[in-house]
C-alpha cells in the first residue's frame, strides 16, 4: 500500500498580495506557505500511515525552492518527496497541471490498495479542479470535499461535506480523495523527523523525465498549451458601507422596494 | 567567525515559532493571571520531542544539540517565559546531568521517563542559607546499607510541584566542604519526599516553583549521580549549561518585547504621526535590536561551544549576563513606549517586564556571572 499526496506551495495571502504587470501573481516577492487544505491531506495520509504502516509520498509541481516545502512535510513524517520542476511546465493551468502530476504519480504505479490525497483547492487559484482532474487522468474513483475517513479493509467510508449537510460514501481503493479543513488538525513538524528530513529520498522530475509518459500530451502543457489564459488579475476595490434600512419587516420591505424602483431595477 | 544555522536548526525554529504562535501565545496572559502550570502545552512539547531534545534517540529523546534546545526556549519565551523556563529546567538541569554523569543503568531507567514517559524533571540545589554560595547547603545524605537517608530542604525549585524526577545535591561528608557534596537522582515517589510551600512570585506565574522537603527520605544507593563528593563540580558544570537556557529565555523575552514595541509604535499616532517616526523612538528601538543581535551571537556561541565539547563556562556566563540585562532594559523601555497602556494587563509588556527580572537572578545572579567571567580572565 502506498499513499500519494499532492501539495502546492502558495503565496501567504495573510500578507501583501503582489501582482506582476502582466496580471500574474508576483510569487517571488511574497512569502510562501503550504496550501492549507493540502496540509489536511498530508495529515490524513500520515494518520493512515500510522494505522497501516504504509509509505507516504508527497508530490508538488513548482520552482526548485518548492523543495523546502517538501522537506517541511518530511519533517512532519512524510517518507519521500517528488519535485516536478521544469521551465516547460511553467504557467500550466489546472488541465495541464493535473496531467503532469498524474504522469508523475503514474511512474510510481497506482496499485489496488493505494490512495491519493489532495487538498480541496489552493488558496491562490481557488479552482478545486486539480484533484478531480487528477483522478480522471489516473482512472481513479474519487470523492471530493472529504471531512471524515474510516478505513475498512480495501474500502473507505468517507463523509463528503456539502453546504447544507453531508453524504456518507463507501469507496473502494485505489481512489482519490480531496480533503477539507474539517477533516483534521494538521500536526506540527517534530524534532525527530526534522533531523531525518534532509536524508529522506527526494526525486526531481523534469520535462525530460515525463515527456514520453502516455498521460502527457505535449501540446497541452505549460503556459502555451494551457487552455486557460489569465486575462487580468487585480485587487477588487473595497465595497462601500452600503445602505442600512431600519424598521419592522413590513416597512423595511417597502423601503427596499422603493429603493429598487428608484434605481429602475424593478 | 560566521554563524549560519543549519537547515535542521532553521526547521526547528520554524516549527517552534508556529507552535508558539498557535499554542502558547493565546494562553500566555491567562497562564500568568491564573498562575496555572500549562500542562497541556508541556504534554504537546513532549510529543514533539522538545522535552528531552538533546537526549539521544536511543533513550527516547530528540537527539539534537544544545543550539536546537536554546532555539526552542528562545521561541517559546517570546510569548511565554514561564513555558520557556519549564523546558529549560527540564532539559538543561535534569536531563543533561543524568545524561552526562549517569551510569548506563541510570540513563536507561530515567532518560526514557523524562522523554517518552512524559515525566517532568527538576534540579534542587538552592537552600535558604545557600543561594549564590551554594557550598553552604545543609541538606545531608547518610549512607545506611543499600540506601542513603536524606534530610533537609531546598527552596525556589522550578517545576517543584509538578516534577517526578529531581537531581538533588546533598552533603555526604560535611567535614570536606564542597568536596563533601554529592548528587542524587530522587523520585518524588520516594518515601520521605514531600513538596513544601508553593512560591508566589513577581513573574513567571506559569512556572511551578516550590520548596522541597526531605524527611528521612530513602534514596537507593544506585541513585548516587557521579561519584560521592563530586556533587559540587556536577552542579557548577550543569549550571554552565543551564545558563545557555536562561540566556535563550531572556533573549526570547527581549525579542518578544521588541516585536510588540515595533508593532505598537508603527500604529500609535501622536502629534500627527506614528510614534515610530520620531527619532527618539527609532534610536531606542535600534538599541533594542542591537542588543538582541549581540545577545543572540553570544548565546549561539556558547551553545555551539557546548555542542562541540569545548569549554564554555565564560561564554555561557557572558551570554546569560548580557541577555538577562538586555531583557530587563528592553521590556522596561518597550513598556515606556506603550505609555499608560503598557502599565495595564491589556497588553503583555508588564508581564514581560516582570518575567524578565528573574533572569537577572536565577541560575546565578548577574553579580555571580561577573565573578565567573572575571575568574576566567587570568586576573
Amino acid at each position: 500500500m502506498k499513499i500519494f499526496v499532492t501539495v502546492k506551495q502558495v503565496p501567504d495571502t495573510s500578507g501583501k498580495v503582489a501582482v506582476n504587470p502582466d496580471g500574474t501573481l508576483d510569487r517571488a516577492s511574497m512569502k510562501t506557505i503550504v496550501n492549507p487544505d493540502d496540509l489536511n491531506a498530508v495529515e490524513a495520509a500520515l494518520r493512515l500511515k500510522e494505522a497501516c504502516g504504509c509509505k507516504v509520498i508527497a508530490f508538488t509541481m513548482g520552482p526548485p525552492p518548492a523543495e523546502s516545502m517538501l522537506r517541511e512535510l518530511m519533517a512532519m513524517g512524510v517518507d519521500e518527496g517528488v519535485l516536478i520542476t521544469s521551465r516547460e511546465f511553467g504557467g500550466s493551468d489546472t488541465f495541464a497541471t493535473s496531467q503532469i502530476i498524474a504522469a508523475a504519480i503514474g511512474t510510481y504505479g497506482v496499485e489496488e490498495d493505494d490512495i491519493v490525497f489532495s487538498g480541496r483547492q489552493a488558496i491562490d487559484g481557488d479552482t478545486a479542479q486539480v484533484g478531480p482532474q487528477l483522478a480522471e487522468k489516473l482512472g481513479l474513483e474519487q470523492v471530493s470535499y472529504v471531512g471524515a475517513i474510516e478505513k475498512k479493509g480495501n474500502t473507505l467510508l468517507v463523509r463528503r461535506m456539502l453546504e447544507d449537510g453531508y453524504m456518507t460514501i463507501r469507496i473502494r481503493t485505489p481512489c482519490l480523495l480531496t480533503c477539507v479543513k474539517e477533516l483534521n488538525t494538521p500536526r506540527y513538524m517534530n524534532i525527530r523527523d526534522i533531523l531525518s528530513a534532509y536524508s529522506k529520498p527526494m526525486t526531481v522530475m523534469d520535462y525530460g523525465t515525463l515527456k514520453d509518459h502516455p498521460l502527457i500530451d505535449n501540446d497541452t502543457i505549460g503556459l502555451q498549451g494551457s487552455p486557460t489564459n489569465i486575462f487580468k488579475s487585480f485587487t477588487p476595490p473595497q465595497k462601500g458601507v452600503g445602505m442600512i434600512l431600519s424598521g419592522d419587516n413590513r416597512s423595511v420591505a417597502a423601503q427596499v422596494a422603493d429603493v429598487l424602483a428608484k434605481k429602475h431595477i424593478i | 567567525m560566521e554563524f549560519n544555522l543549519s537547515r535542521e536548526h532553521e526547521l526547528i525554529r520554524k516549527m517552534m515559532a508556529e507552535f508558539t504562535e498557535k499554542e502558547v501565545k493565546p494562553i500566555a496572559a491567562e497562564t500568568d493571571r491564573t498562575c496555572e502550570y500549562p500542562r497541556e502545552t508541556i504534554e504537546k512539547l513532549f510529543d514533539l520531542g522538545v522535552m528531552g531534545i538533546c537526549v539521544p534517540q536511543e533513550y527516547g529523546g530528540g537527539g539534537s544539540d544544545p543550539l536546537a534546545g536554546a532555539i526552542c526556549i528562545e521561541e517559546l519565551s517570546k510569548q511565554c517565559a514561564s513555558t520557556g523556563d519549564i523546558v529549560a529546567t527540564h532539559n538543561g538541569l535534569c536531563c543533561d546531568p543524568i545524561l552526562t554523569y549517569g551510569t548506563e543503568a541510570q540513563k536507561t531507567k530515567y532518560l526514557p521517563m523524562l522523554t517518552t514517559g512524559h515525566h517532568v524533571g527538576a534540579f534542587a540545589l538552592t537552600e535558604p542559607n545557600a543561594g549564590s554560595d551554594a557550598s553552604k547547603g545543609q541538606t545531608e545524605a547518610r549512607l545506611e546499607g543499600d540506601h542513603y537517608v536524606m534530610n533537609g530542604s531546598k527552596i525556589f525549585i522550578t517545576n517543584g510541584y509538578v516534577a517526578d524526577v529531581f537531581v538533588v545535591f546533598a552533603m555526604t561528608d560535611k567535614s570536606k566542604g564542597t568536596k563533601g557534596i554529592s548528587a542524587f537522582i530522587v523520585e518524588s515517589s520516594f518515601p520521605g519526599f514531600s513538596v513544601g510551600k508553593h512560591e508566589e512570585k513577581m513573574g513567571l506565574h506559569g512556572s511551578p516553583t516550590a520548596e522541597i522537603v526531605f524527611q528521612d527520605c530513602i534514596v537507593p544507593k544506585e541513585n548516587l549521580l557521579g561519584k560521592e563528593g563530586k556533587g559540587f563540580s556536577i552542579a557548577m558544570a550543569t549550571l554552565d549549561g543551564g545558563r545557555i537556557g536562561i540566556a535563550a529565555q531572556a533573549l526570547g523575552i527581549a525579542e518578544g518585547a521588541l516585536d510588540e514595541a515595533v508593532a505598537y509604535t508603527k500604529g500609535r499616532v501622536q502629534f500627527g504621526k506614528p510614534i515610530a517616526k520620531f527619532q527618539n523612538t527609532q534610536f531606542t528601538l535600534a538599541d533594542m535590536e542591537l542588543g538582541c543581535e549581540a545577545g543572540r551571537l553570544l548565546m549561539y556561541q556558547a551553545a555551539m561551544a557546548k555542542a562541540e565539547g569545548k569549554r564554555y563556562t565564560k561564554q555561557a556566563a557572558m551570554a546569560k549576563l548580557f541577555c538577562s540585562e538586555h531583557a530587563m532594559k528592553t521590556t522596561t523601555k518597550a513598556l515606556q513606549m506603550f505609555g499608560g497602556y503598557g502599565y495595564t494587563k491589556d497588553y503583555p509588556l508588564e508581564r514581560m517586564m516582570r518575567d524578565a527580572k528573574i533572569t537577572e537572578i536565577y541560575e546565578g545572579t548577574s553579580e555571580v556571572q561577573r565573578i565567573v567571567i572575571s575568574a576566567n580572565m587570568g586576573l
